[in-house]
């Protein structure tokens, strides 16, 4: 924890990120709190950035053809995007973990057979599955999690496996085998909890991504729907008016890539943090 | 070295095979139906048993997959149900495009990522610390948000560069030299958000794999017996450095098709990325399927051909693999 307090990556990281999701829990008070409201569409459309409406409301981020306020649809489509992109991690490395831990563990065809289809799903384009799936059944938030969560578990499954693997081959397992502790107990007591260091820098990376993909899904239209706001289907709608209103597709793009990017540092910080010997290497 | 390539493009092709059969069992147990969509609300119940009798949709499952692999082997990939074409012209002008496009961008990226990540590991910390937040920045940047300011910029502001297509209109009329320029001009703001992109993944990668170098023993022998600073990296960091990249190249290929996918789409590129979402979106169960596979196989021909190149590179696998 020390460590990770001393690293400027961390501390950025953890600090966008503890930003946004306080602004997305709080929404209704830092906005004008109705993500929908159209006050007057001919008077407020296409305001720029800080600009003033006829009635004195100040739109920070401007506001979009319909005189939505882009700031507040952006905060509330804060709660679709991290929501979504957290809860689709969460399912990927349940799936990932359930695998790599039996794959790792048991011996024989079942072993060789996860391995295969794990390895059958990392040679693939990720977005090509995510499409694929998304094709199938009718758009929503619950199917891009699910979505998300069946293509993105394969890399878990791949880290927790070897982790179980070199781990099962250590001393303290065969001596809570000759203390008769059952194998399901020895995987969940003692194999699972050893493994988790690679998973949770796995997770930090991850979610950059499931929320990069959710936004790319929401922007073609195959993801969240609207009128509900997710960055990618902001960042969609602000397509047709790049050109009178930039700002309407900047901002979530904007606020997509500080996101990830904090994401991504966080996860390098953790990796660093929890492998000191690499740290001492470089 | 051929006994680990033929065994590589076998792995391959149960890839493909596994992609093939996984497409079409989703799709044929998918809920909504491909004859009502391209029959449209006023068809008939009459229409729609005679156009499922005429498409095959009314056989069992097994028997429609035996027939579908049989065709799809043999080469005929059947007609798109939105166009009317057949799915095979259909990709077949699409993959020269994305060859086109992927192509040179992977190209690129690894050259401007490699050249940026060497500077990284060999440069002062400050330098260092401000190209990792750019890269860092780009590598998080979504291709299609990417795509999209670069056309504000570049199209709507400069008017400098087309935004969509590969060509002009006119581009059919045009040879020669004023070819050869409609075609680069329509090229560069794709090429150039997706090679953005890759740089920024690349980069951060070789950065790493150049540091893990660095710290060897042998480096230090290296500098010990008095050779110049640019014969150690060039001729043992860089050498050793490759190793990783390479194997990354193999790995990237799929993260660099599904960036394609997005980048087509933005930009309106006739490649098998942009027909994809264009039959997702429509329901165009053969395209989709062709897609698919087209795009699986693209990726396991890409990574068969970086895994003989990191044997050409590190001799020691070579020969392993040669013994095994």
């Amino acid at each position: 924890m020390k460590r990770l307090l001393r690293d400027r990556r961390a501390v950025f990281g953890a600090g966008v990120l503890i930003v946004v999701v306080a602004a997305a829990i709080a929404a209704p008070l830092v906005t004008h709190g109705d993500r929908g409201a159209q006050p007057d569409i001919v008077s407020t459309r296409f305001l720029p950035p800080l600009a003033t409406d006829a009635r004195g409301a100040i739109h920070p981020l401007g506001t979009d053809r319909f005189g939505r306020d882009v700031w507040t649809r952006l905060v509330y489509g804060a709660r679709i995007s991290l929501g979504v992109g957290v809860l689709a991690v969460l399912f990927a490395i349940a799936i990932g973990l359930s695998v790599g831990a039996v794959a790792g563990y048991w011996r024989g065809p079942l072993r060789a057979l996860l391995l295969a289809v794990t390895d059958v799903g990392l040679a693939l384009p990720r977005v090509v599955l995510v499409l694929l799936l998304a094709a199938v059944w009718r758009p929503s938030a619950a199917l891009v999690i699910v979505v998300l969560g069946v293509t993105g578990w394969m890399s878990v499954a791949r880290l927790v496996q070897g982790e179980v693997r070199s781990l099962a081959a250590r001393p303290f397992v065969e001596s809570a085998r000759a203390l008769g502790i059952s194998r399901l107990r020895i995987l969940w007591r003692h194999l699972l909890p050893n493994a988790l260091t690679p998973v949770i820098v796995a997770a930090a990376l991850g979610i950059g991504n499931a929320i990069m993909l959710e936004a790319g899904l929401s922007f073609l239209g195959l993801g969240v729907q609207p009128p509900t706001p997710s960055w990618g289907g902001l960042i969609a709608s602000g397509r047709d008016t790049l050109v009178n209103a930039p700002w309407v597709a900047a901002a979530p793009g904007i606020a997509l890539v500080l996101v990830v990017v904090a994401c991504t540092l966080l996860g390098d910080a953790l990796q660093d943090a929890l492998n000191p010997m690499q740290g001492l290497r470089r | 070295m051929l006994a680990a390539l033929a065994r590589r493009a076998a792995t391959g092709l149960a890839v493909v095979a596994g992609v093939v059969t996984l497409t079409f069992f989703l799709l044929r147990l998918a809920p909504g139906d491909p004859v009502e969509l391209l029959l449209g609300p006023t068809a008939t119940p009459a229409q729609i048993t005679a156009q499922r009798h005429a498409l095959g949709f009314d056989r069992p499952l097994a028997a429609q997959y035996a027939a579908w692999l049989g065709r799809f082997v043999r080469g005929e990939w059947g007609t798109s149900i939105a166009t009317g074409r057949p799915v095979r012209a259909l990709l077949g002008e699409a993959v020269p495009a994305t060859l086109e496009l992927v192509g040179l961008s992977l190209l690129l990226s690894y050259l401007l990522g490699v050249a940026v990540g060497t500077i990284q590991a060999t440069a002062r910390p400050r330098i260092d610390t401000a190209l990792s937040v750019a890269t860092v920045t780009l590598f998080a940047v979504p291709g299609y948000w990417l795509g999209l300011m670069l056309v504000m910029v570049f199209t709507y502001w400069g008017r400098a560069l087309p935004a969509f297509g590969r060509a002009g209109l006119d581009g059919d009329l045009l040879v020669g030299g004023p070819w050869l320029a409609d075609r680069l001009r329509h090229l560069v703001l794709p090429l150039a958000t997706l090679t953005l992109i890759g740089i920024g993944g690349i980069a951060r990668f070789v950065r790493g794999a150049m540091r893990d170098v660095v710290g060897q023993p042998f480096v230090r022998s290296a500098h010990a017996k008095g050779l110049a600073p640019f014969a150690v990296a060039s001729r043992h960091v860089a050498r050793n450095a490759l190793i990783p990249v390479a194997i990354l190249l193999g790995l990237s290929f799929p993260a660099l098709f599904s960036g394609g996918v997005f980048v087509e789409f933005v930009f309106a590129w006739p490649g098998v990325g942009r027909r994809l979402v264009e039959a997702v979106l429509a329901r165009d169960y053969p395209v989709v399927m062709a897609a698919t596979s087209v795009s699986a196989m693209l990726v396991v021909a890409g990574n068969v051909l970086a895994d003989g190149l990191v044997g050409w590179i590190d001799p020691r696998i070579r020969h392993r693999s040669e013994e095994a």
